[in-house]
């Protein structure tokens, strides 16, 4: 797996550039990550980015869309504003998770 | 902070795609619902222009009356096990079956956390996707826009739904 440098640090991530260390994520680096992927992070963002990262540690996978808006309480049509057109892989990407696996 | 550009970062494609995705409903059962949907879903997160038209017995999933009440029958499924093994069910040998196999196949499809046919349209459209209703099917069972869900765009031909799907990867289910 490749190692990157993000926000002056070492960071580890898969051929797609997704984070493969949970604890190596900080917000600093969700920053960067945004940027790269023309995302511009507002109090609506960071809060479904929190929700990931908490209900990751929990549940030990990434959350679905379907579940950001039933646990997270964000409905699917605010998250397709927040993070255009691939809302899910989206805030993965920006949250240092995996992809979410589930279908719905 | 210092933004340093990733070296690797995911391509997420062009935020202006055309590829565009139709899927038509034709089965009313409630096993053969969930496919298009979940189809169509997927492709909505995937950033595709996304339509579906509701046909024949898939017309039940958008009218109001019967959206609610689709049911799974066991009978003429010879891919049917019983939970947990290769034991296959017997087939329709009593009455209630069809309500048996309909709520042992919500339960399981509710514990993947995938939501019943009426909200996972909801979802759908939330996801900005179009639902249409087949003209003739509408005459058939005499019903009107009044009878289905409020977010049909309208009850329109099949030429009309060929037209407007123009250049899109099309799925019959």
């Amino acid at each position: 797996m490749p190692v990157i440098e993000i926000a002056g640090k070492q960071i580890s991530v898969n051929e797609e550039g997704f984070l493969t260390k949970y604890d190596e994520w900080d917000e600093e680096i969700a920053k960067v990550l945004a940027a790269q992927i023309e995302v511009e992070m507002t109090e609506a963002h960071w809060n479904i980015i929190k929700f990931l990262r908490a209900d990751f540690k929990t549940q030990g996978e990434t959350a679905t869309a379907r579940r950001v808006q039933t646990v997270g309480g964000v409905p699917v049509k605010e998250q397709f504003v927040l993070f255009p057109k691939k809302p899910a892989k989206k805030m993965a990407y920006i949250a240092g998770l995996p992809k979410p696996k589930g279908c719905v | 902070m210092t933004i340093t550009s990733p070296a690797i970062a995911p391509n997420f494609g062009p935020v202006d795609t055309d590829r565009k995705l139709a899927v038509i409903c034709s089965k009313g059962n409630l096993d053969m619902a969930y496919p298009g949907l979940i189809l169509a879903n997927a492709a909505l997160g995937e950033g595709i222009e996304t339509l579906i038209f509701f046909t024949f017995w898939g017309f039940d999933m958008i009218t109001k009356s019967r959206m609610n009440n689709l049911q799974f029958s066991p009978a003429g499924n010879t891919s049917l096990h019983l939970p947990g093994g290769d034991r296959r069910l017997p087939q329709a040998i009593a009455p209630g079956m069809t309500a048996m196999a309909t709520k042992m196949l919500k339960k399981k499809i509710a514990d993947l956390d995938v939501p019943e046919i009426p909200e996972f349209l909801d979802q759908i459209v939330a996801a900005g996707g179009h639902l249409w209703g087949c003209r003739m099917s509408a005459d058939m069972n005499k019903l009107t826009m009044k009878e289905l869900r409020d977010d049909v765009e309208g009850i329109i031909s099949a030429s009309d739904f060929i037209e407007m799907t123009d250049g899109a990867q099309l799925l019959f289910i």
